[in-house]
């Protein structure tokens, strides 16, 4: 009944402009228009709200290929390769030194064909890999624990920050001492390598959740255990997940700083390896295949792991829109 | 269960005083719209009886099981969809696998959302938000209700509309409600009776009944609207020196 609805509004500046308002203030005669009942019983009130929440809801969008994100990484990657060659072809130094991308190719069949590309890729990405996983085991429940007690953070946080310049190089020679030439020195200098990165990206995500969370948490009667499992760790995800990925690209850098320093013993043959026998053997081509493949498995793993994980965690969350990704 | 208020005084740290001897006694079932002026410590006053923060001084009695709260912003976990945020209230308060399935079907229903279940939250408009809100809070099965200024970011389409919902829903289940809000119309829409409380410190100086008429009848709604409103300003302009 839209009609009585709105005689209740047409009625409503009269008596109460001339009520009993004290009128000491002039102000306060501008207080008419009351709120009242406004809709005519629960099937109209479902009718309006559903009204409304179509009225007020994006249309959903379809999303299509968007294929400048493929062209044009590839684009960048053909004008390197073209610029390089043009230097190589002009001559300006030896032919050794600086070998073209036609040369490098050559040496990357011939090191697949030796089967030596294959055994240096796996070793490392195995190593890299179960490295990075020893230190997420070992990261997360330290990270959520410093975030979560507040003595612990202001005892340990400037510590694991300052653990975080300390390039991991210098656990090297530690390592070699304690572990000699095993594998327990790469893993152990992996392992120091990554885990201050995870450990702060954790904090900051921690630090940056909004703290209405937490009163709902408490509110809804959620335990500690179940604030911090059910809340608090994935309210941080965005973080934590940054600071993964953070903590991978150190325990990848780390890796090849470890196998470039430490080579024999028990140590089997990785990328590092590889690049450093290319030096002993002043073959630039090998060194560069090195180097190349140390940046493709880097890459490879940003677009496929990574990547993908991070833009659909953001979309989820409603945090896409408007970046530039 | 009644909630009752005795004496409570709040200070933060050696600041001043925040509430000073509130004193006041809510229905088991009734609709209690507290009402003041920014700062006059009505947040602090719902929280204390949220739990959420402890009285420096007074005594209050509240049921033992606790009480349900929502925010004035919906503060809906946003990596869960709104089905999950209803489900991830019912599984803290330890219901089952199938009974969380069930009920919150049942309360997504309860505030018009059938629909919208599965949607996360950034794809909700601020009233739907709202609405799950109010269906988590519920989902909590506390007698005693909490708000705090629930609709106050809300554009006044959706708010009107959002009152009529919160009389069905309070009519429906007859829970406790403690709302809490800076608005005077606000608190003669939805009160039964409308609490003022003064600023800095906050004590209750008056209240008002207000009957079924008042709901459907503008003028006599208009008429206490400019009455309560006329003593909020009384109780500001104390405050202009």
């Amino acid at each position: 009944m839209p009609s009585k609805f709105l005689s209740h509004y047409a009625q409503a500046a009269e008596p109460a402009e001339s009520s009993l308002i004290p009128s000491s203030d002039p102000g306060s005669r501008h207080i008419t228009a009351a709120l009242t009942r406004s809709s005519t019983g629960s099937a109209d009130l479902r009718e309006l709200e559903a009204g409304l929440d179509s009225l007020q809801s994006d249309a959903a969008r379809r999303a299509r290929i968007d294929w400048s994100r493929i062209l044009l990484p590839v684009a960048a990657i053909v004008v390197l390769l073209v610029a390089w060659q043009l230097y190589v072809s002009l001559g300006i130094k030896r032919r050794d030194l600086v070998p073209g991308p036609l040369d490098v190719l050559g040496q990357f069949g011939n090191l697949w064909a030796e089967g030596k590309l294959q055994e240096a890729v796996w070793t490392s990405l195995q190593r890299g890999l179960i490295g990075f996983l020893i230190s997420v085991a070992v990261a997360t429940p330290v990270g959520l624990l410093l975030a979560q007690v507040a003595p612990l953070r202001r005892a340990f946080g400037p510590l694991i920050s300052g653990l975080q310049v300390l390039p991991s190089v210098a656990w090297v020679p530690a390592a070699i001492i304690w572990f000699g030439l095993t594998d327990a020195t790469v893993y152990f200098v992996v392992f120091m390598g990554a885990i201050p990165s995870i450990i702060n990206g954790l904090i900051s995500g921690v630090d940056q959740i909004p703290p209405q969370y937490r009163s709902v948490g408490k509110v809804l009667g959620a335990s500690r255990l179940q604030l911090a499992l059910r809340i608090i760790l994935p309210a941080a995800l965005p973080g934590y997940l940054s600071g993964l990925k953070q903590g991978w690209a150190f325990s990848w850098r780390s890796l090849m700083a470890a196998e470039i320093i430490a080579v024999g013993g028990s140590i089997g043959f990785g990328l590092g390896s590889m690049l450093n026998q290319g030096r002993d053997l002043s073959d630039m081509t090998i060194v560069m295949s090195a180097i190349l493949l140390i940046l493709a498995v880097g890459i490879l793993i940003e677009l496929l792991v990574f990547g993908p994980i991070e833009k659909r965690l953001l979309r989820r969350r409603g945090l896409l829109a408007g970046s530039t990704r | 269960m009644p909630v009752v208020l005795e004496n409570l005084g709040k200070r933060f740290g050696d600041g001043a005083l925040v509430l000073d001897d509130v004193n006041a006694t809510i229905e088991q079932g009734e609709f209690v719209a507290l009402l003041g002026a920014s700062g006059c410590g009505k947040s602090t006053l719902l929280n204390i009886m949220a739990g959420l923060e402890a009285p420096t001084s007074g005594a209050l009695e509240v049921p033992s099981d606790g009480a349900a709260f929502m925010f004035q912003d919906a503060a809906l976990f946003p990596w869960l969809t709104a089905r999950e945020n209803i489900e991830l209230a019912l599984k803290l308060r330890g219901a089952g696998k199938a009974e969380r399935r069930v009920k919150a079907g049942e309360l997504l229903d309860l505030v018009h959302l059938g629909g919208a279940g599965d949607k996360r939250p950034h794809e909700l408009s601020g009233g739907m938000r709202q609405r799950v809100a109010l269906a988590r809070s519920l989902a909590q099965d506390r007698q005693l209700l909490l708000m705090d200024e629930p609709f106050a970011a809300l554009d006044a389409i959706t708010r009107d509309l959002l009152h009529d919902e919160l009389e069905r829903i309070w009519k429906e289940t007859g829970r406790t409600i403690v709302f809490v809000t800076h608005n005077v119309r606000e608190a003669v829409r939805l009160g039964q009776r409308v609490l003022l409380l003064s600023s800095r410190p906050g004590r209750v100086v008056r209240e008002w009944h207000v009957s079924e008429e008042h709901r459907t009848d503008a003028g006599l709604a208009g008429q206490l609207t400019g009455e309560i409103t006329a003593r909020l300003r009384e109780e500001i302009r104390r405050h202009a020196k």
